[in-house]
């Protein structure tokens, strides 16, 4: 459009808006109060100590108290949160594994879900739809339930080892439910969706003509893969990893349900110290620690995404 | 453009989806099974749905979760609509990256976080928790899911349609509600969907947020999950599969039907000038 | 009916009348982007009833300077005025002017009907007053029996008409039209620039059309503003334009040129003459030029203006070069001969096939003599 073409990089014009800047301020203002607001808080309560109070937790800062009460609390904070976190190995074996398993995960489901993706890409233009509702329609479905059902399939008298058992492929059960094994499995089947979106996003968007052009210089299909379409599908395998990598990080549901007492992911370590022994303040430390190791990924994903959205628009 | 799928395509899709559905199927079959175990069949049985309308708490719960969803996913459609037309029209506003920062944050953000500082800041406040604390969660994490997909609509969206509006006298307010919205409505609704089903699903933050009186549909099936678990957990999850399906499989076939009418008119159109 | 409307176009010539006054007016109006100058320094003046068209290259700020009148876009500097009234900070719903967009920008959503009525309801219009005018529009597009149907059950020209009516239906002080008829293909784009005009004519109304075919701006203009960078280099009518451009970048954009650089050796009262030693030619036109003697010009001759012929002019003469002829080309109607001269520079001649003979006197390779009037060209100082 030469229309476009001309006016070149015109931004809107905002000026015949006279409640314009409502539109950018409420949620603004939500998300400041709603999610940046409890991180400082977060931050603070770390620094406090436990107490058998209502709240759990001293010194309690009356925001309606003035400075005076402000200073005199702050005077209380201390780090000792911080210190323990770093003596007991329960907690950096905790951070260690999470990183580790959210590793390996990560891997598997790129590894299950790009032929996924891939097939679906390459799939008919009317058949594409139908898969992609396919997929993601059991995320539609509770996640809670589908985890809890993996239990009964991979448990020792579970459906898996009933079918193996009987075609005679083992003699004895196996032992699944409860160990790292399950996990990897229980966090496959519920990213999978997240991996499969972004990459199916990036492979339908493939220029099919840069593969013929690649054949048509003598390039094999298989190698045509690796040169073409799988560096051009990078930028889905990035998103779907940070999609999956980050919130496995700190998953609890799937460790809870599918893991052993050897499973000691930090998720579940927060949990434990939140509900179990009320101790806000350590869990709390745990948390902002948890942030520290995810800040650097979780800012480059919102540059990808910022990348992304700015290319495209 | 025409693709072929080979073989292996095929069977890597066919098996994924197995792989996706396999579970789903088996907590439906489960659900008619006349023994209470979950590993062995003992019969069909539709006992588990009747004893499950007289499980006042798992009803229960299933309302709160209802009521919960409803709100949230509505506020959170608002709340998500102005933040993605903030960024997709509002070009280089002050503070721009760091509201970028909050819309993809909670994103990717472990529920446990979430769920721990937002219990945190109510607490903080004074402010009781229960019910309105966990709509209020909910929102906040499903605000930055339909900015994401109210985003991607916008910006393909074709703006020379507003221009029109507004030359041919129509105010820039009116234009949105009369021009933009109805034509990226998909979208919103899709929005509203996620949103819907995030906090249907949510275990954790709801965990954290919760107070007397508001135990959620998660909550109740987690503590059972614990304990040991009756076949009407399975019949109220087939139930909600079974809604979730329909409503979706009904949502595509009637924009697959516009689909195939518009393709149809859009032909006969051409061929008759 | 064609016929009347020439004869009215003919007398219509508000910008040599002093007394009329201007209708859209730019005065020194300036449009910067973030990093570059769309419209420079424009001043520009536009009568009542004038089918007026902005002519230039993509990025020339053909279309930055209409949305201007339409109120998407505001002068960085300078005034835009309509009919003696400042547009400064004036919305673009609450201008007179209405826009026919290039990509039509109909409203998928609503039937045609509901297209047409859109801007009529924003007014307030009562109800009947509002169906008898969407009837009179249909009429006069001739689209009433589609005014149920969706623009996605339409064809690209009839999406097209609804455009027009839509944008006609508030009888705007000025209709803008941006590219219009881009999208459709040759022959339904010229029936409508012939409708176009007759539509303009019937109605009265002022007409700004932004195009970058010089065709199109030449069959439907009364007034054509040529620009170049931000800036107008030309303005004037088509006949004027295509027959006495003022530069060369006016001369090229328009039709196709021949241009011969050399220098004014001679002046006398209303004729010059010129020398290019390079070519070999000595031209002498009836036409007194700004240049002094010895200044850098060039002579600019239209192709059709070029004789072409196998036999040498009386030696000595002016107004000639020979030359060797390099590519035909036969286009059915015309045949363009592309005739080299010594100095490796080419000169294009068109002749109009007027018998129907295939086998032509000069075939390629053939060493011809060209000549031209002394009035058949034009002498350009810059």
């Amino acid at each position: 459009m030469t229309a476009a073409a001309d006016t070149a990089t015109s931004a809107p014009r905002q000026r015949s808006h006279p409640f314009g800047w409502l539109v950018v301020a409420i949620p603004y203002a939500w998300l400041a109060v709603l999610f940046l607001v409890p991180f400082a808080i977060v931050v603070k309560i770390s620094l406090s100590t436990a107490a058998i109070a209502q709240p759990p937790y001293t010194p309690v800062i009356d925001i309606f108290g003035g400075i005076g009460a402000i200073t005199a609390a702050v005077r209380q904070f201390a780090i000792d949160n911080y210190v323990f976190l770093t003596e007991d190995s329960l907690y950096w074996r905790s951070y260690l594994q999470s990183l580790e398993i959210a590793v390996v995960s990560t891997f598997l489901t790129l590894l299950v879900g790009y032929p996924v993706a891939y097939g679906m890409a390459r799939s008919s233009r009317a058949m594409r739809p139908i898969l992609l509702m396919l997929v993601i329609l059991p995320f539609w479905t509770s996640f809670l339930i589908r985890v809890y059902a993996w239990i009964g399939i991979l448990k020792k008298e579970g459906l898996l080892n009933q079918l193996l058992l009987s075609i005679g492929v083992i003699h004895e059960p196996l032992t699944i439910l409860n160990t790292n094994l399950a996990v990897y499995i229980g966090i496959v089947y519920s990213y999978l969706p997240f991996m499969v979106l972004p990459l199916y996003a990036a492979l339908e968007k493939l220029d099919d003509t840069l593969l013929e052009a690649a054949q048509d210089l003598g390039c094999p299909p298989i190698k045509a893969f690796w040169k073409v379409t799988f560096p051009l599908s990078l930028p889905g395998v990035v998103a779907g990893c940070f999609l999956v990598f980050i919130p496995v990080t700190g998953e609890f549901v799937i460790p809870d349900l599918l893991g052993g007492t050897d499973t000691v992911m930090i998720g579940k370590t927060l949990w434990n110290e939140f509900f179990a022994n009320r101790d806000w303040p350590l869990a709390s430390a745990v948390a902002v620690v948890l942030l520290i190791l995810l800040v650097v990924p979780i800012v480059v994903f919102q540059n990808q995404e910022r990348k992304q959205q700015e290319k495209e628009g | 453009m025409e693709r072929r799928a080979s073989w292996f395509n095929v069977t890597a899709v066919a098996l994924g989806l197995a792989f996706l559905y396999l579970p789903i199927v088996l907590v439906v079959i489960f659900s008619f099974n006349a023994s209470r175990l979950v590993t062995v069949w003992g019969g069909f049985s539709t006992k588990w749905y009747a004893s499950l309308l007289q499980n006042e708490a798992l009803l229960d719960a299933a309302w709160v979760t209802l009521r919960v969803a409803l709100i949230s996913a509505t506020a959170a459609t608002v709340l998500g609509t102005l933040a993605a037309i903030a960024l997709v029209r509002y070009g280089n506003f002050r503070g721009r990256t760091l509201f970028s920062g909050m819309i993809y944050a909670p994103l990717v953000m472990p529920d446990v976080i979430t769920g721990l500082s937002l219990l945190l800041l109510f607490v903080a406040v004074g402010l009781d928790r229960g019910f309105w604390t966990i709509v209020l969660a909910h929102i906040t994490l499903s605000m930055c899911y339909v900015t994401v997909v109210v985003q991607s609509r916008l910006i393909t969206f074709d703006r020379s349609v507003e221009e029109a509006a507004l030359d041919l006298g129509c105010p820039p307010f009116r234009t949105f509600f009369v021009i933009t919205l109805p034509l990226i409505a998909p979208a919103v609704v899709a929005g509203w969907m996620l949103a819907f089903t995030l906090s249907l699903d949510d275990l954790v933050i709801a965990s954290f947020t919760t107070g007397p009186g508001a135990t959620t549909l998660p909550m109740k099936i987690y503590s059972q999950v614990r304990l040991g678990v009756t076949p009407e957990i399975n019949a109220i999850c087939t139930i909600l599969i079974g809604l979730v399906t329909v409503g979706v499989t009904g949502a595509s076939i009637f924009t697959k039907r516009r689909e195939v009418e518009r393709r149809r008119a859009e032909r006969m159109a051409a061929a008759n000038p | 009916m064609v016929a009347a409307v020439g004869s009215v176009r003919r007398s219509f010539a508000p910008w040599n009348d002093p007394a009329s006054k201007p209708f859209i007016e730019f005065r020194r109006v300036t449009k910067r982007f973030a990093d570059f100058v769309a419209v420079d320094d424009l001043s520009l003046v536009i009568y009542e009833r004038e089918f007026f068209a902005l002519l230039g290259p993509s990025g020339c700020g053909k279309t930055t300077l209409m949305r201007m009148v339409a109120g998407f876009e505001e002068p960085t500097e300078g005034a835009v005025l309509l009919d003696g009234q400042d547009l400064a900070g004036v919305p673009p719903y609450r201008r007179p002017t209405n826009m026919m967009f290039q990509s039509y920008a109909l409203f998928p959503h609503m039937s045609v009907e509901q297209n047409i009525a859109f801007g009529l309801k924003q007014d307030r219009m009562p109800k009947a007053e509002i169906a008898a005018r969407v009837e009179e529009m249909l009429n006069l597009v001739k689209l009433k029996p589609f005014a149920r149907r969706k623009p996605h059950q339409l064809s690209g020209g009839q999406r097209q008409r609804v455009a027009l009516a839509r944008s006609l239906a508030k009888k705007p002080k000025v209709l803008l039209l941006d590219e219009p008829l881009g999208a459709l293909d040759k022959k339904l784009r010229e029936e409508t620039q012939f409708e176009l005009i007759d539509l303009q004519q019937k109605l009265g109304l002022t007409f700004l059309i932004v195009t970058h075919d010089q065709e199109e701006a030449m069959t439907v203009a009364d007034r054509i503003a040529v620009m170049d960078h931000g800036r107008v280099i030309q303005v004037a009518t088509p006949a004027e334009i295509y027959e006495q451009p003022n530069s060369r970048y006016v001369a090229d954009f328009i039709g196709n040129i021949n241009l011969i650089e050399g220098r004014v050796t001679a002046t006398a009262a209303g004729a010059t003459r010129i020398e290019a030693p390079d070519s070999g030619a000595v031209v002498e036109i009836d036409q007194a030029v700004e240049a002094k003697l010895g200044d850098q010009v060039w002579f600019a001759i239209r192709p059709e203006k070029v004789r072409i012929s196998l036999d040498a002019p009386l030696s000595g003469s002016p107004n000639t070069l020979s030359g060797e002829v390099w590519d035909i080309g036969y286009l059915g109607d015309v045949s363009i001969y592309h005739v080299r001269l010594a100095n490796g520079a080419t000169i294009t001649a068109t002749v109009t096939n007027q018998t129907r003979v295939v086998e032509r006197p000069i075939t390629w390779e053939d060493k011809v003599w060209l000549t031209w009037s002394r009035d058949g060209g034009v002498v350009l100082a810059r």
